[in-house]
């Protein structure tokens, strides 16, 4: 037993040095050289400012925008420092009345809407931060932005199918549409 | 199941089984000694370490150097909890991790579990991410690996005493296995939008500050931990919601990627396998095995997760799968994955012992939700962690031979050794120690006010939450049905002895067996042999596999997931 504990000690100590400090060390050089802007999260810059990053999804309410997945992260929705999903289970009423509470908010923007409503705009991420929609989700929507911002439907309808896209090589994924990247070309067709 | 859902498995089977074969003869080039590449730096690490590499053990002393081995493992991830607020590289002042919370986490990463009873975001800091976790996600799949070879050395050899060096196995498996391809996927990830860096928390504005206020972005070396999580098949996500965080796996590449990489090692050990017992169909027997148990649970998951939930569609939600929707039931998923991708991820995670999650488990439809749980309750045995699934699976293989010996009355045999009381006494013990911690675990939980504290959903589903807690610790698979409040301290002790003994109460038996098998003669195959390459033996020791998951879990699964599946679809 004592001849196994010299190499279990040191050996451990220097592997843990390999793996545990050189390797991601060595990951974050080749990673700030080769991709420095992924590295760092995928920042979109607006006028010299941050808005956000394109791959984490943001809180939108506001009937000129597109609105996202609903999210479960607490204490607010897409806190971004506490990713988690809601956990209902396909029976629990609180599931069943969350969602009626959202088709309600949906319905009650847009009330004129009686198409039924795709469901991930209703349902929660799973990690409360879901950058997409799906397009089905993107074009409900589109009636609402349009009379919102007095904008044609079709011209609002274009925006949407140019920022959709497909399963990657028709197989991986699903079709989406990135709800923060949509909004801001919105915002851009205002100015 | 669509046609879409069937050429995403077919895909993945594909290039997954285009990479078996020559990874495979990789490992075992590597495992026999025959790879230099590294040398200066192994050979350094053995001087500095006092091992002597040409050294070999017997099957006690290489199991008493992997617990002492991993028992170091389980000190420094507590220790570096514990001391996280002193130490450097924790940007966002996290405090001490609570002791319990501490060693359930640490006992967690060492046996490969990466159960996650914290959210890692709001809980550790970088230091503790890398130095503490990263370093266990390489080891303890490390582990994995050299207790599979040393069995397949226990096959292969014959009248032999010695299994190995355990530290030059381990030294070996981390150098040129898993560093080199972590750290190229690592690199792949970042490129596709995975983050590594060791920024502060990053406040952004947003497009509604007025409404919404303003985000912080959790940051941190993801890359790095994310490309072995995976690798190693561990599962331990950087973050809280794992791989459907977008900084873990932004892209529906990515996932693929990620996918591929968890059953990457368990496949080619296959080959390794046979290459090693110089013969190899077993290898690919194995594999085929596995592969047909796999594909079943793939096709029940996807189909179920596709029906969608009745309940909303009772409410006039569509569901309905389009060109422009994924549809189905969409709770706990993102929408970069849908339901084919999501619902293969999780098969894929839970039949390896991964654990690593794309989508909320708990959310899923009780039969899409019931996969997962069965594929643990088999075992881990379809791939399996690296390493943990090949010898289960060789331990259900002699138990076919001896179940089949038993039906045609002749002595077992395995690759040429007898199978007899020894090795029968040391598989039974390998088999049954898991669904023994499971189901008494979970007798316990759901018998006690502090287990059934942590039920976050009511009914039938609450139960399913507890079994699927217990069944993932003591299979140290490590994903969740993650409504269940389990950070308290009797879910951070049960659960921490429940991983604790289901990884090493099976490791150390399969050694005992390995070190009988190799001390044995080799005898010649006769007529009476039968032969384990062959379609029936592939049938069998599926049968063998399913026939021990039906008998010691089919009364739980009833009670959970089975009586909720039937309320859901119950006419009202």
């Amino acid at each position: 037993m004592k001849t196994l504990v010299r190499p279990a000690v040191s050996l451990f100590l220097l592997l843990s040095a390999v793996t545990g400090l050189a390797y991601p060390l060595a990951v974050t050089g080749i990673a700030r050289a080769v991709f420095p802007e992924q590295a760092a999260g995928s920042l979109i810059l607006e006028d010299g400012q941050v808005v956000g990053s394109e791959l984490i999804g943001q809180h939108f309410s506001d009937p000129k925008h597109f609105w996202g997945r609903p999210s479960a992260t607490a204490p607010q929705p897409y806190n971004a420092a506490a990713s988690s999903g809601s956990n209902l289970g396909p029976l629990n009423p609180a599931l069943i009345e969350a969602v009626e509470a959202r088709l309600e908010a949906l319905r009650a923007a847009d009330p004129g809407n009686a198409r039924a409503v795709p469901v991930d705009l209703v349902t929660a991420s799973a990690s409360g931060l879901d950058p997409h929609i799906s397009p089905a989700a993107a074009l409900w929507q589109v009636p609402r932005v349009a009379r919102a911002r007095g904008l044609a439907e079709a011209q609002v309808r274009s925006l949407v199918e140019g920022h959709a896209e497909g399963r990657q090589w028709w197989l991986l994924g699903e079709p989406r549409v990135n709800v923060l990247k949509l909004n801001l070309a919105l915002d851009a067709l205002g100015q | 199941m669509s046609l879409h859902a069937w050429l995403l498995l077919g895909a993945f089977l594909a290039v997954l089984l285009l990479t078996t074969k020559p990874l495979g003869l990789y490992i075992a080039h590597l495992m026999e000694g025959r790879l230099r590449w590294a040398r200066p730096l192994e050979n350094g690490l053995y001087r500095l370490c006092g091992v002597r590499p040409d050294e070999e053990m017997g099957w006690l002393r290489y199991a008493l150097a992997l617990l002492l081995f991993n028992a170091l493992g389980v000190l420094a991830v507590y220790g570096l909890q514990r001391l996280q607020a002193v130490l450097p590289l924790n940007p966002q002042q996290m405090a001490a991790v609570a002791p319990d919370s501490a060693f359930n986490t640490a006992v967690s990463f060492v046996t490969n579990t990466n159960w996650q009873g914290y959210a890692g975001e709001s809980t550790l800091g970088y230091l503790v991410q890398m130095l503490g976790l990263t370093v266990q996600n390489f080891l303890s799949a490390a582990t994995g690996i050299v207790v599979v070879i040393a069995l397949v050395r226990g096959l292969a050899r014959h009248s032999a005493s010695t299994l190995g060096n355990a530290w030059v196995d381990l030294t070996r498996a981390t150098l040129y296995l898993l560093l080199p391809l972590s750290l190229a996927m690592a690199v792949f990830l970042v490129g596709q939008g995975v983050i590594q860096n060791f920024d502060a928390y990053r406040e952004v504005a947003t497009l509604e500050p007025a409404q919404s206020g303003p985000q912080l972005l959790a940051m941190g070396p993801v890359a790095s931990q994310e490309a072995i999580k995976m690798l190693g098949t561990n599962g331990g996500g950087f973050f809280n919601a794992n791989s459907a965080h977008p900084f873990e796996n932004p892209t529906p590449l990515t996932n693929f990627v990620q996918m591929l990489a968890i059953f990457l090692i368990p496949a080619a050990l296959c080959v390794t396998f046979g290459r090693m017992v110089g013969d190899t169909r077993q290898g690919w027997a194995i594999l085929a095995a596995m592969t047909l148990l796999f594909v079943v649970g793939a096709w029940a998951a996807m189909s179920f997760e596709q029906q969608g939930n009745p309940r909303l569609a009772a409410l006039g939600v569509d569901q309905a799968a389009s060109v422009w929707q994924a549809g189905g039931n969409m709770e706990g998923k993102e929408t970069r994955f849908g339901i084919a991708t999501s619902a293969l991820f999780a098969t894929i995670t839970t039949a390896a012992s991964c654990g690593a999650v794309n989508a909320m488990h708990d959310s899923f439809t009780p039969l899409g939700g019931l996969v997962p749980l069965a594929n643990m309750q088999l075992g881990e045995v379809v791939f399996g962690g690296v390493g943990t699934g090949l010898y289960g699976m060789l331990v259900f293989a002699v138990l076919a031979v001896f179940i089949a010996g038993l039906m045609i009355g002749r002595t077992p045999e395995y690759l040429g050794k007898k199978i007899e009381t020894h090795e029968m006494k040391m598989s039974a013990i390998a088999i049954l120690v898991t669904p023994l911690l499971v189901l008494l675990g979970t007798a316990l939980a759901v018998s006690t006010e502090a287990g059934r504290a942590g039920i976050a959903n009511p009914g039938t589903h609450g139960f399913s939450e507890i079994l699927y807690a217990l069944t993932s610790a003591g299979n140290n698979n490590g994903s969740a049905f993650a409504g269940l409040s389990a950070n308290t301290p009797f879910y951070n002790l049960l659960l921490a002895a429940v991983m604790w003994l289901g990884r090493f109460g099976v490791i150390v038996p399969v050694l005992a067996m390995a070190g009988a098998l190799a001390a044995k003669k080799r005898i010649a195959a006769t007529a009476g042999t039968l032969p384990t390459h062959t379609p029936l033996f592939v049938a069998l020791l599926i049968g063998t596999v399913l026939l021990l998951g039906l008998l010691n879990y089919v009364p739980t699964l009833a009670l959970g997931p089975v009586v909720e599946h039937l309320v859901l679809w119950m006419k009202a």
